[in-house]
């Protein structure tokens, strides 16, 4: 953050606002967030920092954070907010604005798993795992790497785990409205990563 | 007594042990569980994370499905499919924006997380009359994780820094839940698959606090945390290089156990920690 260089631009706290409310005007930067989130120690800007740029309009800075995204949505910090602000709903919105807006994302494998879990209950209705992870480690470019180390085989061996314990399901199940459900989901659109 | 049983999709896969023990917990209880008929995904942490419209329009279906049927209560096992249908109940009536298909279009049952349900004083009544075998020895720290609790103005809970229900049932179990201060703290959720670095961090420091405490196992009823906390351990004790050995149990195993129902072996031989030599030490568990 360079205090120096940082024009105020106050449209930006309307427009996602609107989109909430999730009361960021109310931040007083007691800081509360900050010292209970259990996620701090990931972060490049913390919890009551994304708030406060918020405010100050500094859409860039907090749609290209990692904060955003490895953010655990624990609640902790809305729960413990003095002021009621939604903090951790914030961070769900800016994400999918990040999205939306197709920005730089600091996380690409956090969205990768988002995207392919959507996309798997689309398929069904509900979500089958398996077919879940192998989407994920496609779509974050793990597959072709972990061919190639070896590293598969911890894959492997924890799917084989389960399947002795019979917790392994081999086939999707799939519900009667999942038209309905496909509906509800907005299709997966391609980010400039 | 009859209730909706909303089981979410886990606990048709990877938790499917969890599912059985309910199944078995339930029957021994008198208490029917009858399926959601059709029910999809709640949306879970994907959909509120990079769709807030999909995360309302799934657990809405799954909402309007439940007031179809007659029942009054549902019990949701999954903490995080909890508080995914209690955020679109929340949802519904603050978004005026909602599109009218959503609404259900008859009164909605109370929605349950499980935990709570069993740990009503009626219920708790019922396992006592049950018990065969107490627990005696066994000392646990119960873990409730994030979603049943947070935040409390979707979830209801009165209790939300120190919630009681693990507490209640393993005290009435006959073990003993040793007071503990991580007790709703974050296990690190489903970046353990996209940032498996933060998932080891953030449930190390609940291993380590369990130890401190003296607890000999874990008590949950989040099947994510479940696994966050069981599937990973033999990993992490091998990059920790030293042995952590702290089972975690499903409540409802621990229901199973102590009231001599059938299955329970079955349910305790399918962890990936291996529970049962604590279990034989304490004489809790036959050879």
């Amino acid at each position: 953050m360079q205090p120096s260089a940082l024009i105020p631009d106050f449209s930006f706290l309307e427009k996602v606002e609107a989109a909430g409310p999730f009361h960021a005007g109310q931040c007083f930067q007691c800081r509360k967030c900050t010292n209970g989130c259990p996620a701090s120690f990931a972060m490049d800007l913390y919890p009551d920092q994304v708030i406060r740029l918020t405010l100050l309009g500094q859409k860039e800075e907090v749609l290209r954070s990692r904060t955003i995204w490895v953010c655990a949505s624990c609640e902790t910090c809305s729960t413990r907010c003095p002021n009621g602000i939604r903090i951790a709903e914030l961070m769900d919105h800016l994400k999918e604005l990040a999205v939306e807006e197709g920005v730089w994302i600091a996380q690409p494998n956090i969205l990768a798993l988002h995207q392919s879990f959507l996309d798997n209950v689309r398929k069904n209705g509900r979500v089958f795992e398996g077919r879940f992870l192998l989407t994920y480690l496609w779509r974050s470019g793990q597959l072709m790497e972990k061919m190639k180390d070896g590293s598969w085989r911890n894959e492997a061996n924890l799917a084989w785990g389960l399947f002795q314990k019979k917790r392994l399901s081999l086939f999707p199940r799939s519900i009667r409205g999942k038209k309905e459900v496909r509906a509800m989901i907005r299709p997966i659109k391609k980010t400039g990563a | 007594m009859k209730v909706t049983y909303y089981p979410g999709c886990t606990l048709e896969g990877t938790d499917r042990d969890y599912a059985d023990s309910i199944r078995g917990v339930c029957t021994a209880l008198a208490i029917d569980l009858e399926e959601l008929p059709d029910w999809n995904c709640c949306g879970a942490t994907a959909a509120h994370s990079v769709d807030h419209q999909a995360s309302i329009a799934l657990a809405g279906r799954n909402l309007k499905l439940a007031a179809r049927v007659p029942n009054a209560d549902m019990v949701v096992p999954c903490p995080l499919c909890f508080n995914r249908l209690k955020a679109a109940v929340v949802a519904l009536q603050e978004e005026a924006s909602l599109k009218k298909e959503t609404r259900p279009d008859a009164p909605l049952p109370t929605i349950w997380d499980l935990a709570n349900f069993l740990a009503t004083e009626a219920i708790l009544k019922k396992i006592e009359a049950g018990l065969r075998k107490p627990l005696e020895g066994l000392q646990v720290v119960c873990y409730y994780g994030c979603q049943a609790s947070r935040p409390p103005k979707v979830t209801g809970a009165g209790d939300w820094e120190n919630p009681q229900s693990l507490d209640r049932i393993v005290k009435t179990l006959g073990g003993r839940p040793i007071p503990w201060p991580l007790k709703t703290d974050c296990c690190g959720a489903s970046l353990m698959i996209s940032r498996p670095d933060m998932g080891y961090r953030m449930v190390g420091l609940l291993y380590e606090m369990a130890q401190r405490v003296g607890a000999q196992a874990l008590v949950i009823s989040c099947p994510m945390c479940k696994d966050n906390l069981d599937m990973y351990q033999e990993k992490i004790e091998a990059e920790w290089a030293r042995p952590l050995g702290l089972p975690v149990f499903y409540f409802t195993e621990l229901i199973g156990l102590a009231c001599g129902l059938r299955g329970v072996k079955d349910w305790l031989s399918r962890h990936f920690k291996d529970p049962r030599p604590l279990l034989r030490e304490l004489g809790l568990l036959a050879e």
